[in-house]
């Protein structure tokens, strides 16, 4: 095991975040503070409770799952989009790396921003509505299971990419609209009993509600088929990776 | 003398259907300078990527120290650096983080007092915490090689090192090549400046269209391909060569001002003393005389123009 190298790429990549930290983290808990004024209370103050919840804290996993993804997916797939577009990528192919350690370090480190960014989130979230959490390991554990399964999913895109363009395309036309469209806002079983059904084909359902479960132990499908769902996505992601490497698709010609 | 890098049967076919390289075979050995020439798009870079495990072989076997650079890569890549042609550089890191982090990359353990050496070695210490995009062609350049060197190879590679770069940072370079060859690195460079090569490689390999067409000695080379030519200015022209003086190695130039003669340096009898002999039978009389010899550019102009 190459450790050096893991941990050269995740300073690397650390410093890379602590650059533009204003933009990194500040514009996420900017966005996140108006979606609680607005939601939370303005227009929550209004809306009847879920399940027993206040809709300002029913919106609060929601959230902070629409931050890890999208945060998760642009940091991962910019830090290996980045010396593919500086052409820097020579230095990585040539060292003595192993595929995993090359994921450790930019999955990591895009990881770490990842669940930074959602405690973060987490906390300024307390300060404008009042919750519990009723599972705190459990919500840890999908905090930091999204986290890497994201930032792998973006570390794929990144590889994929071979413009900017592309780079924002995944996130903008097939994340951001699972995401809302995942029960970010709403519970599922305020749907037509249809779309109930086609709504289950949404990953992002199970992360949410999974989610939803460990902060108010009520979720739209059980706990343990969203851990599961979420180990799929993560396996399918992790194959993705180790055949992009083993192929060079996209890094080597 | 053992070689430190050997090339069998490699073959490079792009997915467009391009033969970058047609079954090279290449032993390079221990400790010396070794120059690949060729013209543009010959399969220099593709060679030397394929070492380096940027680009991936079609076929063939590379062993570097030993070890095959494709199944035991992490052996091979640790001793090998690389220098490449493009300057692909991080231009908001600093010099220090750039450098210090190819060492990590290369799976050494941090060691400040050699990055501090490499970087006074390239006059790049003052830089040190300037951010890279600050820094001139010539300074990004110097920082590349800061890189390569930082994991201390034993193999170095450089990709046309000296394209683009002022003749200060050339002389540096080639003081610097030479320090590393005398520590025991071995060095591989292409080069479009072939004076370069004449003077710094130890043998030159000349590749063209995928193919190695020669790997010599740069000494044997020289005197094997190189000719001679004494040249007589005359101090009256000539029309035309008188008939005691038709010769195959005789020839008129300058309006026939001069007359050029072309023989082999390393004969006995380079024919020179009887040429002045029938020059003064002739009456024919000279002002000057002036040998040349042909440089390594002539040499290597000839092989590439070469029908195959």
């Amino acid at each position: 095991m190459n450790l050096y190298a893991i941990k050269a790429i995740y300073k690397f990549e650390m410093a890379r975040w602590f650059r533009t930290l204003a933009q990194s983290v500040i514009s996420p808990v900017l966005s996140t503070s108006l979606y609680f004024v607005v939601f939370g209370s303005a227009i929550g103050s209004r809306m009847q409770a879920i399940d027993g919840i206040s809709y300002g804290a029913f919106i609060v996993p929601g959230l902070i799952m629409l931050s890890l993804l999208s945060e998760s997916i642009s940091n991962a797939s910019f830090g290996i989009y980045m010396p593919k577009w500086a052409g820097t990528i020579y230095e990585l192919l040539s060292a003595p790396v192993a595929w995993y350690e090359t994921v450790i370090g930019y999955v990591g480190a895009a990881a770490t921003k990842s669940i930074c960014l959602g405690l973060l989130i987490l906390a300024t979230a307390r300060i404008f509505v009042p919750f519990e959490i009723a599972h705190p390991f459990v919500m840890l554990l999908f905090l930091v299971l999204t986290s890497v399964t994201f930032s792998l999913f973006g570390f794929i895109i990144g590889v994929w990419a071979d413009d900017f363009q592309k780079l924002q395309i995944v996130p903008l036309l097939i994340v951001t609209p699972l995401t809302f469209l995942g029960g970010s806002f709403y519970s599922i079983k305020m749907l037509p009993e249809i779309w109930q059904k086609i709504t289950l084909f949404n990953p992002v359902v199970y992360l949410i509600s999974g989610f939803r479960w460990a902060f108010y132990g009520q979720s739209d499908v059980g706990v343990g088929v969203s851990l599961a769902m979420t180990a799929v996505f993560l396996a399918v992601c992790l194959t993705a990776v180790w055949w992009i490497f083993r192929t060079g698709y996209r890094l080597k010609v | 003398m053992t070689s430190i890098i050997s090339v069998q049967g490699l073959t490079k076919t792009y997915a467009s259907g391009h033969q970058a390289l047609k079954r090279i075979d290449l032993d390079i050995r221990q400790g010396e300078i070794f120059a690949l020439l060729g013209p543009n798009g010959a399969g220099k870079t593709t060679l030397i990527s394929i070492i380096c495990g940027i680009v991936n072989p079609s076929q063939g076997v590379i062993l570097a120290d030993g070890h095959d650079v494709v199944r035991d890569y992490r052996a091979a890549r640790t001793k090998i650096g690389l220098v490449p042609q493009e300057l692909h550089t991080d231009a908001f890191e600093t010099v220090w983080a750039t450098v210090s982090f190819s060492r990590g990359l290369f799976g050494k353990p941090r060691n400040d007092a050699l990055i501090e050496q490499i970087l006074r070695d390239l006059s790049l210490w003052d830089k040190k915490d300037s951010k890279i995009m600050a820094l001139s062609g010539g300074m990004k350049r110097r920082v590349m090689i800061a890189k390569a060197l930082s994991h201390e190879p034993t193999i170095l590679f450089l990709d046309e090192p000296t394209a683009g770069v002022d003749v200060e940072l050339r002389r540096d370079m080639w003081e610097m090549v030479r320090k590393l060859r005398e520590s025991g690195v071995t060095i591989i460079l292409t080069t479009h400046y072939i004076e370069e090569a004449e003077e710094m490689a130890d043998r030159i390999g000349v590749i063209n269209k995928g193919e190695i067409i020669l790997v010599e000695d740069k000494t044997v080379l020289m005197r094997k391909l190189g000719k001679k030519q004494l040249t007589v200015h005359l101090k009256a022209p000539l029309a035309d060569l008188p008939a005691a003086l038709a010769d195959a190695s005789l020839s008129l130039a300058n309006d026939g001002a001069d007359l050029v003669y072309t023989f082999d340096a390393q004969a006995d009898d380079t024919g020179i003393a009887d040429l002045l002999k029938r020059l003064s039978e002739q009456g024919i009389d000279f002002k000057d005389l002036k040998t040349d010899q042909s440089s390594l550019e002539d040499i290597f102009v000839s092989l590439v123009r070469a029908p195959q």
